[in-house]
């Protein structure tokens, strides 16, 4: 069983294995609307906590992905860049956008579980 | 992001009916305006273009000029032809200042025994004062205040119309009559800013929601977004005040040279007409022009447009993904040595050079009803 963390930039981090797959919320993808293009960083890039590392765009607006923790990028969704549309159709599943092999799987500690995202996500409107 | 709790955003006559219909709202000139429905804007635009789209333009200001000769009196501040308008007819055109910059980009029309002015939402209290103070003594500027103007845009738009107010079309592109839609007293107009087919529709404030749910209730009508709309008319090549012209362009760099007529080009008398008519003669340093990015990265409003030497030639004034052009689009000022159609440029996007070119607008073909 893998466990699932939050950012407060609307990313998720399930992590097992040391390995920490990156996505975008529901609540992101909602408020983005229609994903038009996506951009992912190279496999071995090292990057630190609140790094860039991809890109998502709207046909509204451009967003970017932070790094949720520490690591080396060790997989990219490469059919994201081919289909864009896969981020509003599943994008706490299918439509993952990176894996980062994680410097520290602790540091993730500090990120909200599920019933922490929830609250934060009800306490913007 | 959040829901807005702003109670100093006006509200145009269909606010309750963008709520009921699951608008997200956002504040835009003012007004509490519904950005999208839940069809969402992807599909919003791609159903504009295939059938027809409802679009809420009420927060846009619409004035009456009257007088004895309203007409002449407007020449003064616009470098369009006015006169010129037959009864019914319409033109584009532009409140121009004295360095030949652009106040605002404007609808008239020749109403008969007035002119109808149709002016940016944003623009509009200072378009009033403007109107006033330059024709004063010559034409009464009237305000409509709080009114109603819808848009119905699409390749439907015509059917939907020929049904609710038949008659309707027949009219030909930029031209206007009253007439009633649904049973409800409207003024119309057959023009749009999609680059598509429509119609735009004054009325009554206290009939514009029946008036909406009369369209929308026929087949081929959905309810569309600001951005969509802001999409729609990027790929038609229609220019976003504000963004694509302002108070620095002139409109031989904005490439609007076609809204001077002949007799104003040869007469002048217009705000800025020295500066204006010394470019039509020479050419303008940059001008304003189309750009496909190569890849599928958006380039969007501020993005630096270099040469081949890494040289800034200029920059993006809207930008962002075409649905129906199916991929990016972008307009931008470029230096008017590299304006012409083909040249090779760079985009700079976070911080990477990407490839593209200049392109002949519209991105997507016009689709007007010239009879």
């Amino acid at each position: 069983m893998s466990t699932i963390r939050y950012t407060e930039e609307h990313e998720w981090v399930s992590v097992e294995d040391g390995v920490g797959t990156c996505g975008i919320t529901d609540f992101a993808q909602e408020q983005l609307g229609d994903v038009v293009f996506v951009e992912l960083p190279e496999i071995g890039k090292q990057v630190k906590v609140g790094d860039e590392v991809a890109v998502v765009e709207s046909v509204k607006a451009a967003a970017e992905i932070y790094a949720p923790a520490a690591g080396e990028v060790v997989a990219v969704n490469q059919a994201l860049v081919d289909d864009p549309a896969q981020v509003n159709a599943d994008p706490m599943g299918g439509a993952w956008f990176f894996k980062l092999k994680l410097a520290d799987a602790g540091a993730l500690d500090a990120l909200m579980d599920e019933a922490a995202y929830k609250s934060f996500v009800e306490g913007l409107d | 992001m959040a829901g807005n709790g702003d109670q100093t955003l006006k509200q145009t006559p269909l606010h309750a009916l963008h709520l009921e219909l699951g608008a997200r709202m956002v504040p835009f000139a003012g007004y509490d305006m519904p950005v999208q429905y839940p069809l969402g804007v992807l599909k919003e635009h791609l159903h504009t273009r295939a059938a027809a789209g409802l679009f809420d333009v009420s927060h846009m200001g619409q004035v009456r000029l009257t007088g004895d000769d309203p007409a002449t009196a407007l020449e003064s501040l616009v470098p369009g032809d006015i006169r010129g308008l037959a009864p019914g007819g319409q033109r584009y055109t532009l409140l121009t200042n004295a360095a030949g910059g652009i106040l605002d980009d404007l609808m008239v029309t020749n109403a008969g025994d007035h002119l109808y002015l149709v002016v940016n939402a944003a623009c509009k209290d200072a378009d009033i004062a403007h109107l006033r103070d330059g024709l004063a003594g010559r034409a009464e500027v009237a305000p409509f205040g709080e009114w109603g103007l819808l848009a119905l845009q699409g390749p439907a738009a015509a059917a939907v119309m020929a049904r609710l107010a038949p008659g309707a079309e027949a009219m030909t592109f930029m031209t206007s009559r009253k007439l009633a839609v649904a049973g409800i007293d409207c003024g119309v107009s057959r023009s749009g800013y999609t680059g598509e087919d429509g119609f735009e529709i004054s009325v009554a404030p206290d009939r514009a929601e029946a008036l909406a749910r009369a369209l929308l209730a026929e087949p081929e009508v959905a309810a569309i977004g600001l951005g969509a709309r802001d999409s729609l008319r990027l790929e038609a090549g229609l220019c976003l005040y504000g963004h694509d012209i302002d108070e620095t362009t002139t409109p031989v760099e904005a490439a609007l040279t076609w809204t001077i007529g002949k007799r104003r080009r040869a007469d002048g008398g217009f705000p800025g007409a020295d500066r204006i008519l010394a470019q039509i003669q020479d050419g303008p340093p940059r001008r304003r022009v189309g750009i496909r990015p190569d890849g599928r990265a958006p380039a969007r409003e501020h993005t630096d447009v270099v040469d081949g030497d890494g040289g800034r030639i200029g920059a993006v004034t809207s930008g962002g993904f075409g649905p129906s052009a199916g991929g990016p689009v972008a307009m931008a000022y470029v230096d008017t040595a590299r304006a012409a159609a083909d040249t090779p440029l760079g985009l700079v996007v976070r911080g990477k050079t990407l490839p593209g070119r200049v392109v002949k607008m519209p991105f997507v073909p016009h689709n007007y009803y010239r009879g």
